[in-house]
């Protein structure tokens, strides 16, 4: 395999920012990613991701901040100076060429010997696992495939930095699954950077080796994926990271140990910057699991199966609907008592911006 | 019963059912309107009101007065045609980026709506000796003597421009903002500059719609009459195939002659017409969008 990325330390992003008139999309993001690194910008619509992208990408001048890759401040130049490769989420093949012209085309523009070109078009296509599919126009392929040619002529370039727009969104459940590994395959193979938009926080804890959360243009956390998950910095990153029970409450006792009412009952937590006082709290689903003696009483609502596990919704004596998971077949109207490891229970400040 | 039925289910295979009654009233409106004057005046080109049944074709092609119509309409047509295209087309590229479209693309229909004879009358005050254009330029000392720009070729040219141009960009801007955004924004990322993008990715994906708008802009121009007399030298530079014509039937009130010329005019229309959409044909045909949207 030749298709590598160019050498390269680390691209920088400096406190860049992008307002539409009175619209702030981006807020002094900072950011350093690594080469290799494979980075995914996660949050809700509207948080600002794919303008971050965008901007990345030059597609959108900055208003604020500066971009470098190493020595070299890129956020002057435009798309077709900087060199990145980006996938579009509905993959922007160009429809009048075959997908070996379009493989080629950023080598064309390069004005690379034909000789050159159609060899390196050749390594693409097999990288993406496409041989003999070359001569076909874009529209006689299927989805996932037109996906794999657009990676393809994203990465023929050999770009230091490649960026993708929720690549995945258009396609069905079973290739979106396919497609993640092919993604991470050819990121491992290449040795380049990749920037990742998405607001499916499986695709980015699945993909990334770090994660970037935005929310209303501005940096929320950047962790590992396990941080993420298993740690977030604050009440609404861990709502969007999967707490979906995220609720008010009160907190007794000190740092050491925390011990939270809510929902009729009482639950040992720990505390992530929260302490005595009022709280709020942040729960998954997976976590809240029927236990003889649970502190929380409560009457199923829902419950779906999910294969393994059960995963329902109860409302509690007091009101609050909790999500929970349980490993036996519930019925609505059953009654049950729930529980939480406490290293399972997240407890932070009430304020915090939500 | 089961027989009706069994004619009902066949029609319906082949996409046939009672909605298919609706196209009838706009069947019997092309027959009336369009299908019949044509065959009529087609067949009363072949009854000269002397000679034999080809004789009117035979005098127009023997008589250079009559002949020489073709070109000077192609010589008119053509130019004005392809100036109206390859000028809409940077225009359309930059007002598809504008967001008050709506204002401007009204203003342009305004040209449209008043008709060819109002805007002839305009340009007469406006492009006369003693008009605003040639007393601005004078003013300015620009120029010493005014512009001939009246019965002459330029004024048609200037007035099939102006009344051409309208409706060429609003063909060419619908083409143009019918081609996905991100597909320029790929062939950026590829290192594609300006130049680049529009060579490799717009201008293949419009052909087919410019081809279209080259076919009905150039139907336009070259049936061109009013401005024609009005602006130009009707008995010279521009007598135009319509004026021959109209000669012949309301001069010479020959309406053999007149359809045969009639005849004529339309051949010459189908011909290019035909000619550039099997030049289409070659092109790539095809959605403008790269992939799901």
């Amino acid at each position: 395999m030749t298709i590598a990325s160019r050498d390269f330390r680390e691209l920088r992003l400096e406190e860049i920012s992008r307002d539409f008139g009175v619209l702030i999309a981006l807020s002094k993001i900072s950011l350093t990613v690594q080469r290799g690194e494979f980075i995914a910008l996660l949050g809700p619509s509207g948080c600002g991701k794919s303008t971050a992208l965008n901007c990345l990408a030059g597609l959108l001048p900055l208003t604020g901040g500066a971009i470098w890759l190493d020595e070299k401040r890129i956020d002057t130049l435009g798309p077709e100076g900087r060199g990145f490769g980006m996938v579009f989420q509905n993959y922007a093949l160009f429809p009048h060429m075959s997908v070996r012209r379009n493989i080629g085309f950023g080598l064309q523009m390069q004005k690379r010997p034909r000789a050159e070109i159609a060899k390196r078009v050749e390594e693409a296509l097999a990288l993406v696992r496409l041989t003999g599919q070359g001569d076909k126009l874009p529209g006689q392929i299927s989805g996932g495939q037109q996906q794999r040619v657009a990676i393809a002529r994203a990465i023929v370039v050999e770009p230091p930095l490649v960026l993708m727009d929720e690549p995945l969104s258009n396609l069905d459940a079973k290739l979106r699954l396919e497609m993640r590994s092919e993604i991470r395959r050819i990121h491992g193979l290449l040795g380049c950077s990749t920037i990742y938009v998405t607001h499916d926080q499986d695709e980015a804890l699945s993909l990334a080796d770090r994660i970037v959360v935005l929310r209303d243009g501005q940096v929320r956390q950047i962790g590992a994926p396990e941080t993420l998950y298993m740690r977030p910095a604050s009440a609404d990153v861990a709502e969007f990271m999967g707490y979906r029970n995220i609720i008010a409450a009160q907190a007794s006792g000190n740092a050491a140990g925390l011990s939270v009412a809510l929902a009729g009952g009482s639950l040992l937590g720990t505390a992530v910057d929260g302490a005595a006082g009022p709280v709020t709290v942040a729960i998954r689903p997976e976590d809240l699991t029927p236990s003889p003696d649970g502190p929380i009483a409560a009457e199923v609502i829902t419950a779906e199966y999910r294969g393994r596990d059960f995963y329902g919704v109860a409302r509690a004596d007091d009101g609050t609907e909790l999500y929970f998971r349980a490993f036996e077949r519930v019925g609505p109207g059953a009654r049950l008592r729930l529980a939480a490891p406490a290293e399972r229970v997240l407890i932070y400040r009430a304020d915090a911006r939500r | 019963m089961s027989d009706r039925i069994g004619v009902r289910l066949r029609l319906a295979r082949r996409g046939m059912d009672g909605l298919t009654l609706l196209v009838l009233p706009a069947v019997l409106f092309i027959l009336a309107l369009f299908v019949y004057p044509f065959l009529y005046g087609l067949f009363l080109s072949f009854h000269p009101m002397k000679g034999g049944t080809f004789a009117n074709y035979i005098r127009f092609f023997s008589d250079p007065f009559l002949y020489e119509t073709i070109g000077t309409t192609l010589w008119l047509a053509v130019p004005v045609t392809i100036l109206n295209v390859v000028l809409s087309i940077p225009v359309a590229m930059r007002v598809r980026l504008l967001r008050r479209q709506k204002l401007l693309t009204t203003i342009l229909v305004v040209p449209i709506t008043l008709g060819t004879v109002l805007v002839a009358e305009g340009l007469l005050n406006y492009l006369g000796p003693r008009g605003w254009f040639n007393r601005v330029l004078m003013a300015a000392g620009i120029i010493d003597h005014p512009l001939m720009l009246l019965h002459n070729y330029w004024g048609v040219f200037l007035s099939l421009v102006i009344t051409g141009f309208p409706f060429t960009f609003l063909l060419t801007l619908s083409y143009v903002t019918g081609i996905d955004p991100s597909l320029e924004q790929a062939g950026a990322m590829l290192g594609a500059r300006a130049r680049a993008r529009f060579r490799h990715i717009l201008l293949p994906l419009l052909t087919p719609g410019l081809t279209i708008t080259l076919a009905l802009s150039f139907v336009q121009a070259f049936s061109v009459f009013p401005s024609a007399v009005l602006l130009g030298a009707p008995a010279g530079p521009t007598r135009v195939i319509s004026i021959a014509a109209y000669q012949a039937a309301y001069e010479q009130y020959d309406y053999s002659m007149a359809s045969a010329i009639a005849m004529i005019m339309a051949a010459v229309q189908v011909l290019i017409v035909v000619a550039l959409l099997v030049a289409k044909g070659i092109a790539y045909r095809g959605p403008a969008s790269g992939g799901k949207g």
